[in-house]
């Protein structure tokens, strides 16, 4: 879908910002770059829209070259969404998040519904907060806002630099949760930069460690934790890595079916392993009861599984 | 002659001299206005240029207004032409000027959203810079168009007619009253000007 094919990229003679760079981003994932401040997440990112132009190397969206399609119509076929938000402070709401519908010449009906569909896809109730101008925003409303703008064009490629870095950090958890689910439902291409480690092992499918302009990892949340490529990786990771596993793992793909005692603690299938080893510290039990989204018993979690499945590498 | 008695004999001519003052005005700020806004749009993608510009316009306002009024006479002839041409010079420092801190004051942030968005460089500047720049611009419009009035009557000197003729015969004839009424006509014209574009400032900031 994405694919950088060593991309490199400097600033003046000998500023390389970006070091032969090669990355295949699946369709439909969200692939995190993480690393140190200045080492290329931005740029790198910005060539996928052309925002930056590589010295060398070539990046690809669905096989083709970047370089061989129209700027402006490549952009408007991408969710962009910065750090600042960037939300344009004259115009309602509604004009913000309508603005790539228009620029893509849609109906005034459709362009309308859209932006509704949207506000409530972001959980924000039409009718409040369609005429409202982004001062009257919290931090919070405001990312909303400049996330349901990416998505207005309905692009299947969303750019997201540091999206939610501002916000404090129990807004900042919600965000994550809403645009995971979100995400379940759209099934977008991301890209996501974020510098916080804990955001990319929570949110991504796979994670690039970059380091220098260069990437030193690519894999998933698991293996990144269980083989880092190097002690930098695993300085970034930081410690606790056991517990941030549990955090990764779900009690639905842990459990053993069947039927389980009455008297457990009951957890849905989508808990982690971190809530479920919670649950049993809480209530001094070695077992909990795994249910579906209506209460009927799905299987048993044991302490030993846990442990077992947490350590084991698969 | 007294004060009452100068009023209710000219009024006529009053009337006519400062319909003639603010068409001069009108005409010489539509000019300027859209000038300023060309060469301040033009230099806002340049610093380089900005700079050559801003300070050409700084010298050119320092040079006496009397004395190019006169130069553009044989240029341009006695009458409008030459009054127009000279307010044209005098008010583009406070419009481009504006124009060009308005446009280039905007959070690059905002840039950068509406360009990755995929806008083209025209539509970010009608749609997200221009609108941005609006009160930086007003007051561009406001500065000029006070100073143009003030400096309108020195048209007068260039035969273009305007309230500047009765500070002019004022003075050559040695009267006091006629060269008064000039003056208060003037700083009434440019008062309630100045309150005015106040006003459309204060309304489209709500
Ligand atoms: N337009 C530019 N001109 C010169 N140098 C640049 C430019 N853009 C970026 N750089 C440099 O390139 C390097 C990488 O920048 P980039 O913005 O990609 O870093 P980043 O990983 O996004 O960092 P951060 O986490 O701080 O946002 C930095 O050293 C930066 O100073
Ligand atoms: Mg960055």
């Amino acid at each position: 879908m994405i694919r950088f094919d060593q991309v490199s990229k400097s600033y003046g003679r000998n500023r390389q910002v970006i070091d032969d760079l090669t990355l295949a981003i699946a369709e439909g994932e969200i692939c995190m770059l993480v690393g140190p401040s200045g080492c290329g997440k931005t740029t790198s990112m910005k060539m996928i829209n052309r925002l930056v132009e590589p010295d060398s190397g070539t990046v690809l969206v669905d096989g083709r070259p970047v370089n061989s399609v129209d700027p402006i119509k490549l952009r408007l076929n991408i969710g962009y969404v910065i750090q600042e938000i960037g939300l344009f402070p004259h115009m309602s709401v509604a004009d913000n998040i309508a603005t790539v519908p228009v620029e893509l010449g849609w109906p005034k009906p459709r362009v309308r519904a859209r932006v509704d569909d949207l506000l409530a896809l972001v959980d924000l109730e039409p009718g409040l907060y369609r005429t409202k101008r982004p001062r009257e925003l919290s931090g919070g409303q405001r990312q909303r806002v400049g996330i349901a703008r990416a998505l207005a064009g309905d692009p299947r490629i969303m750019l997201m630099d540091e999206p939610f870095g501002a916000l404090d950090p129990l807004t900042r958890a919600k965000m994550q949760d809403e645009f995971l689910a979100i995400q379940e439902k759209i099934r977008k291409t991301i890209v996501f930069v974020t510098h916080d480690t804990d955001e990319a092992l929570k949110m991504g499918d796979h994670i690039a460690v970059m380091r220098a302009g260069r990437l030193l990892q690519y894999g998933t949340p698991t293996e990144i934790l269980r083989h880092p490529a190097d002690t930098f990786v695993a300085d970034l990771i930081g410690s606790r890595k056991g517990l941030k596993l549990l955090r990764l793992l779900d009690c639905g793909s842990l459990m053993r079916q069947g039927a389980a005692a009455a008297d457990l603690p009951v957890l849905p299938a989508r808990a982690t392993a971190e809530q479920a080893l919670s649950e049993m510290l809480r209530c001094g039990c070695r077992s909990v009861a795994v249910a579906d989204a209506s209460g009927v018993t799905l299987g048993r979690l044991d302490l030993d599984d846990l442990i077992d499945r947490v350590a084991r590498d698969d | 002659m007294d004060f009452i008695s100068f009023l209710v004999a000219y009024w006529p001519t009053l009337i006519q001299l400062t319909a003639e003052h603010l068409g001069i005005i009108v005409v010489a700020m539509a000019l300027s206005l859209a000038l300023g806004l060309v060469v301040g749009i033009a230099i806002s993608f340049s610093p380089r240029a900005a700079a050559i510009v801003l300070g050409i316009n700084g010298l050119l306002m320092t040079f006496p207004s009397l004395a190019l009024f006169s130069l553009l006479v044989p240029v341009l002839g006695i009458g409008s032409a030459p009054a127009i041409a000279g307010l044209v010079v005098y008010t583009q420092l406070p419009l481009v000027r504006n124009v060009y801190t308005g446009l280039t004051g905007i959070d690059p942030a905002l840039i950068e959203a509406a360009e990755g968005m995929g806008l083209t460089p025209l539509k970010i500047l009608w749609k997200i810079k221009l609108p941005l720049a609006w009160p930086a611009i007003l007051t561009g419009i406001r500065t000029a168009t006070v100073m143009g009035i003030g400096i309108g009557a020195i048209a007068a000197y260039v035969g273009a007619g305007g309230l500047g003729v009765l500070i002019f015969q004022g003075i050559s004839r040695n009267n006091d009253a006629m060269v008064i009424v000039g003056a208060i006509l003037i700083s009434a014209i440019s008062i309630l000007t100045d309150r005015l574009l106040a006003r459309i400032g204060d309304r489209d900031r709500s």
